[in-house]
């Protein structure tokens, strides 16, 4: 599509972020910052499962929590250095999508939501009670700063570079799945399973695979959360963590990569807005979300095109 | 009415049919369904709506499980395939109702038509490696090639929704065609095309005859069916009424009962 344009793009991206990071030296900019990026992991990792291959999670955020987890675990109980901590929590999560995907894809539509729903609440129960291993209710704390050889990211600013890395990563990578023959029969797949089959696409395999990229996505999010907070608790890991996720792919515009920076972006700021509004905030951040949705019903990235397009159609006339 | 397929003289068939039975409730959709498809031959599929060609397709394509009865696909029972490994296998299909990827280019319809014949996977694609590179190009030739051999080749980058309904059942047919089958079954192709898309469509399938693909067509455009198959067989309530070359099923008194809507003695209705 806008193919050729690709490198530029990513060029563009990666010097906002070098220029970002360059001028911005406030703390709390930065923490802000930093947890867009996360965030747009989260919602990069939902959308590449709900947006394009169209199945529904409501549990995704238990594979951000297995990731957070399991680092949190390797790295304060067992001591293990947090480079070596990255493989097992994202592994880890990868072989849980493998195992409740099996049989948890087979459903569709409001019976897979119901299902991932289901997973998530037990992922988190199983944070929350499991005392001796995941700490219970009061999470677990000391986790180490992240380090890589002699790097160490302790620092807010390094940690920013760190995390929009990844995900620049994370998104060119995406991309180039959606551009492939695999991303082809997961767009497939959400136009229709029925044709999809019918055309030769294995499509539970490719459910599978897609949820399981998804999980491992979600779980590099919550390895790098745990390094960041250096505390972690399964409040952050609950049903409304996995709602807050779907928001964030829907307000921004499914079946977009870029739909998932708007929503991750627009979604951790709203609530730093709208302090202002001190007790009404969580009325004015819903009243918002409901004013994009209506507005603009295809997300962000659509609606912005869209008005666009509006607004030059009407200019042309004159 | 005989209901086990009697082997056809010349080559071996493509595909056999033998005694399917297939029940939905109390309903005998099929009814012990046998008949043979030779290789590189139409053969047109007709009956009146509820005859139970649909459910057919649906059964050689694995889509349905028949209750009974035994499918094989040259010489080989394809009974345990999914759906998608028949269509590796080389038996591909359209839809009575079209059913395209649409929020998908035309272009990229025919890729995910190519699915069976790429092998590209997740991590090769994350990585762009070399040979998936050339995969890819080399994907995007055949399915220009489709393209042009269905006359779409201009549309290419626009939305397959977008496209008029006759462009869309060709674009189907090509679709198909991706997965260079052995076997393509056709379902209505002609329904809603006018008449010069009809006669287009009907060069089209004797075109892709040529190119020594089998092909099962259900239409109820008669002078198309007729004109165009080598061989017909006649479905009405599950059951197998008549079989053989069009003209000696047109003059078959079973088959004009059936058509006429009436029972084997003709009484007005």
């Amino acid at each position: 599509m806008n193919d050729k344009y690709l490198p530029a793009i990513y060029t563009a991206f990666a010097l906002g972020i070098a220029f970002l990071g360059w001028r911005i030296d406030n703390a709390y900019y930065l923490q802000l910052l930093i947890f867009i990026g996360l965030n747009t992991l989260l919602a990069l990792s939902l959308n590449m499962l709900m947006g394009y291959a169209g199945q529904i999670s409501l549990g995704h955020a238990a594979f951000y929590g297995i990731g957070a987890y399991v680092t949190a675990i390797l790295t304060t109980t067992y001591q293990i250095p947090p480079v070596l901590a990255l493989p097992a929590a994202v592994g880890a999560a990868m072989v849980i999508a493998w195992i409740v995907g099996m049989p948890t894809l087979r459903l569709s539509g409001y019976y897979l939501g119901m299902g991932t729903l289901g997973f998530g609440m037990i992922v988190h129960i199983v944070l929350r009670e499991w005392s001796s291993v995941t700490g219970g209710a009061s999470g677990l704390v000391g986790i180490p700063p992240l380090s890589v050889g002699p790097v160490e990211f302790a620092s807010n600013k390094s940690y920013f570079f760190l995390v929009w890395a990844v995900v620049l990563a994370v998104i060119i990578f995406c991309r180039r799945i959606i551009d492939s023959r695999v991303g082809r029969a997961l767009c497939a797949i959400h136009d229709g399973e029925k044709a999809a089959a019918a055309v030769g696409v294995n499509t539970r395999r490719l459910k599978l695979q897609v949820f399981v990229l998804s999980a491992g996505i979600a779980a590099l999010a919550g390895f790098l959360y745990a390094h960041l907070v250096f505390f972690i608790s399964p409040g952050s890991f609950g049903f409304m963590a996995s709602i807050k996720i779907v928001t964030m792919v829907v307000i921004g515009g499914m079946a977009s990569i870029w739909g998932a920076l708007f929503g991750a972006s627009l979604l951790t700021l709203l609530p730093e807005w709208l302090h202002a509004f001190s007790e009404f905030e969580m009325v004015v951040y819903g009243l918002v979300l409901m004013v994009v949705m209506i507005f603009m019903p295809r997300g962000l990235t659509r609606g912005v095109v869209d008005i666009y397009e509006r607004y030059r159609k009407t200019h042309d006339r004159q | 009415m005989n209901g086990t397929a009697k082997p056809m003289t010349g080559s071996d068939p493509i595909l056999e049919i033998r005694d399917v039975n297939k029940a939905f409730g109390g309903v005998q959709a099929l009814d012990r369904i046998g008949f043979n498809l030779e290789n590189a031959s139409i053969t047109g599929l007709i009956g009146p709506n509820g005859a139970g060609k649909t459910t057919l397709f649906n059964v050689i394509t694995g889509m349905l499980a028949p209750d009974t009865g035994d499918i094989r696909f040259a010489g080989r029972s394809i009974e345990k395939l999914e759906v998608h490994q028949r269509v590796a296998l080389g038996i591909a299909r359209t839809f009575q109702n079209v059913e395209l990827f649409e929020s998908m280019t035309v272009l990229d319809n025919i890729l995910v038509g190519l699915f069976t014949r790429t092998r590209a996977g997740m991590i090769a694609s994350m990585l762009r490696l070399p040979r998936t590179r050339k995969e890819e190009t080399l994907a995007r030739d055949q399915a220009m090639e489709l393209l042009n051999f269905v006359g779409l080749q201009d549309y290419a980058h626009r939305k397959s929704g977008d496209l008029p309904f006759g462009w869309q059942r060709m674009l189907e047919v090509a679709r198909a065609m991706a997965a260079q089958p052995r076997l393509l079954l056709l379902d209505e192709p002609a329904a809603g095309l006018n008449m010069a898309e009809t006669g287009h469509l009907g060069e089209l399938i004797k075109e892709i005859r040529s190119r020594g693909i089998t092909i099962l067509l259900v239409e109820h455009d008669m002078s198309l069916t007729m004109s165009i198959s080598d061989h017909i067989v006649v479905l009405d309530q599950g059951g197998k009424i008549a079989e053989g070359p069009p003209r000696a099923v047109q003059a078959d008194e079973a088959v004009m009962a059936a058509y006429l809507g009436k029972k084997a003695t003709p009484t007005k209705d």
